[in-house]
């Protein structure tokens, strides 16, 4: 299998220079992921303002996967609303599911090359079920 | 004492080719693969004399048996074990060790007793012992590791104070490699009054185990590690001490009368063997014992001492790289444990199995070991009598092409939009 198709440029470079990373204070999300076969471990940090995503960070550790998805989701839902970022989480959980990428994923589709690789799938995925998670707790309240 | 030539045209499965590139598979610790001869055993039992033993009294069913006891007095003889019936067949080691947790566990082992185990352990000598310890009131205890990846000994003393009733420990860890003195243990194991249970999986493929040299009371040990297929393997101890157990599972096989109330049990080892066994993987587990025996077990010893000897010295040139557990081949089996910097080791894996090399990631079922230096996970290279010091290489041609991999993505240089936002 082609490991080009997994390690692609972008994904190796937000592994390496992870964006918005670090901790939120005051927050109104704050949401922990783990994937317990890998040992890929989250903290999402999610600052909301009329309705949309004003600021947000994670924390963790893992493999590039994990941590590149993580560091590109915080740059795709930064200033969307939630509805938005909703719409994003299942375009996202689509992908991986072996939908085509629209438009909208932008940088996101380097990610859809996980798919050949089942056992990675999962920490890919891994950031967006936690910000799923952490806007159903935030919505539930 | 090398191996001969041509060992590897025994095992069929390691002429594959992945993606086009020689299979190169690094990872008999958690499974070894399968000489032509033990293949050919388990088609030949189906074939040609499949019946349920101890039952039937036409040939078939007798030659089934009498196949099925030979087989455990060829495990018997390659421990050096008193007699056959010192070896009870099981599923493996994690269920040699369930065996003695749950049966003289549960007799011997009260409230507020010790159970004195290591650091190092593989989950199978670690949680069978805590379900153990939370039904009987029982408390843990853990020998430490110390930084090379060898028992912290000097706590031995203290720890043993505390009049465990059992001591736990792997022959060879699963993850550093160290071989561990199971008879300078067992012996003060011993004058404090405990018994000790040695987990041998890593240990019994690899070099020469002699039981009763090794002082231990209990050795588990699984046969798809020592080329024999998977779903079988064995707990030796010594008769008397398996005839005072009470016994594992209830079933057929392992009664000699049933009544609507109670019943009465075999004598061991049948008292432990409830249900049909594994008739097929024990016969094909003496068979691997024939072949390992017919190689010479000094010859395997000392061709994955070299191969470990070899890899220690090639893997300490990559920069970046640490090796958990000790950093030389004495007392050291061939399992080796590293990280890289800035890599994370699914990450190691993923790309050497683009060049058809075969490690282990994760944290090989030692999570508290693991703990213990600080790592959520490593990289795992093990090697078995067909490796070759060519595989090394590859490994460590592998290894370097991930540095580049990852190294090319670090140094990209990129604005300061790329701060912590």
């Amino acid at each position: 299998m082609a490991l080009d198709d997994l390690y692609r440029e972008v994904i190796l470079d937000h592994y390496a220079h992870p964006r918005n990373r670090g901790t939120l204070e005051p927050n109104d999300v704050a949401v922990e992921g783990a994937n317990p076969l890998c040992g890929d471990e989250l903290v999402l940090f999610l600052r909301l303002r009329d309705g949309r995503v004003e600021e947000v960070r994670f924390e963790g550790r893992g493999c590039s996967i994990s941590q590149a998805s993580a560091s590109m989701m915080t740059e795709a839902v930064k200033g969307r609303t939630l509805d938005e970022v909703r719409v994003l989480v299942a375009a996202f959980k689509g992908m991986m599911h072996g939908e085509e990428p629209g438009d909208e994923m932008g940088d996101l589709a380097a990610l859809q090359g996980v798919r050949k690789f089942p056992v990675r799938v999962k920490c890919a995925t891994l950031p967006w079920i936690s910000l799923e998670q952490g806007l159903d707790e935030y919505a539930a309240r | 004492m090398a191996l001969a030539a041509g060992i590897r045209d025994d095992f069929p499965l390691l002429s594959q080719t992945v993606g086009g590139k020689p299979l190169v598979y690094l990872d008999s610790a958690a499974t070894s693969q399968k000489p032509r001869q033990v293949l050919e055993s388990l088609f030949e039992y189906y074939r040609s004399y499949n019946a349920n033993v101890h039952r039937g009294i036409y040939w078939l069913a007798e030659e089934a048996t009498a196949r099925y006891e030979e087989a455990r007095t060829k495990i018997a003889s390659l421990l050096g074990a008193a007699r056959p019936e010192e070896i009870v067949f099981t599923r493996g080691t994690t269920e040699a060790l369930n065996l003695v947790a749950g049966t003289w566990g549960r007799a011997n082992v009260g409230p507020g007793d010790q159970i004195l185990l290591t650091e190092m352990e593989h989950h199978s000598n670690i949680v069978p012992w805590q379900m153990l310890a939370a039904e009987r009131g029982a408390v843990l205890r853990y020998i430490p590791v110390t930084d090379e990846g060898r028992l912290d000994l000097d706590t031995l003393d203290r720890l043993l104070a505390g009049r465990p009733k059992i001591v736990g420990l792997a022959h060879q860890s699963n993850v550093l490699g160290t071989i561990n003195p199971v008879r300078w243990i067992a012996d003060r194991a011993h004058q404090a009054g405990a018994l000790v249970v040695v987990d041998a999986a890593q240990s019994v493929p690899h070099q020469k185990v002699d039981v009763t040299a090794l002082g231990a009371d209990f050795l588990a040990f699984s046969g798809h590690k020592m080329l024999g297929p998977m779903g079988i393997g064995g707990l030796w101890a010594r008769y008397a001490v398996l005839d005072a157990m009470p016994p594992y599972h209830g079933g057929g096989e392992m009664i000699t009368s049933v009544g609507l109330d109670r019943s009465t049990y075999k004598a061991p080892p049948h008292k432990f063997e409830a249900g049909t066994p594994d008739v097929a993987g024990a016969i094909a587990l003496g068979v691997a014992a024939d072949y390992i025996r017919q190689i010479g077990l000094d010859a395997i010893t000392e061709h994955v001492r070299d191969l470990t000897a070899y890899a220690l010295l090639r893997l300490m040139e990559i920069p970046g790289l640490t090796i958990y557990g000790p950093r030389t081949a004495t007392d050291r089996g061939g399992a080796v444990a590293f990280t890289l910097d800035r890599v994370h080791p699914h990450d190691i894996a993923q790309v050497l199995d683009g060049d058809g090399i075969a490690v282990r990631a994760g944290h090989h079922c030692a999570e508290p070991l693991h703990r213990r230096f600080g790592i959520p996970a490593s990289a795992r290279a093990s090697f078995h009598l067909y490796n070759t010091r060519a595989e090394v290489d590859a490994l460590v041609e592998g290894l370097l092409k991930v540095r580049r991999l990852f190294a090319r993505a670090s140094s990209t240089a990129k604005g300061g939009a790329h701060g912590a936002g």
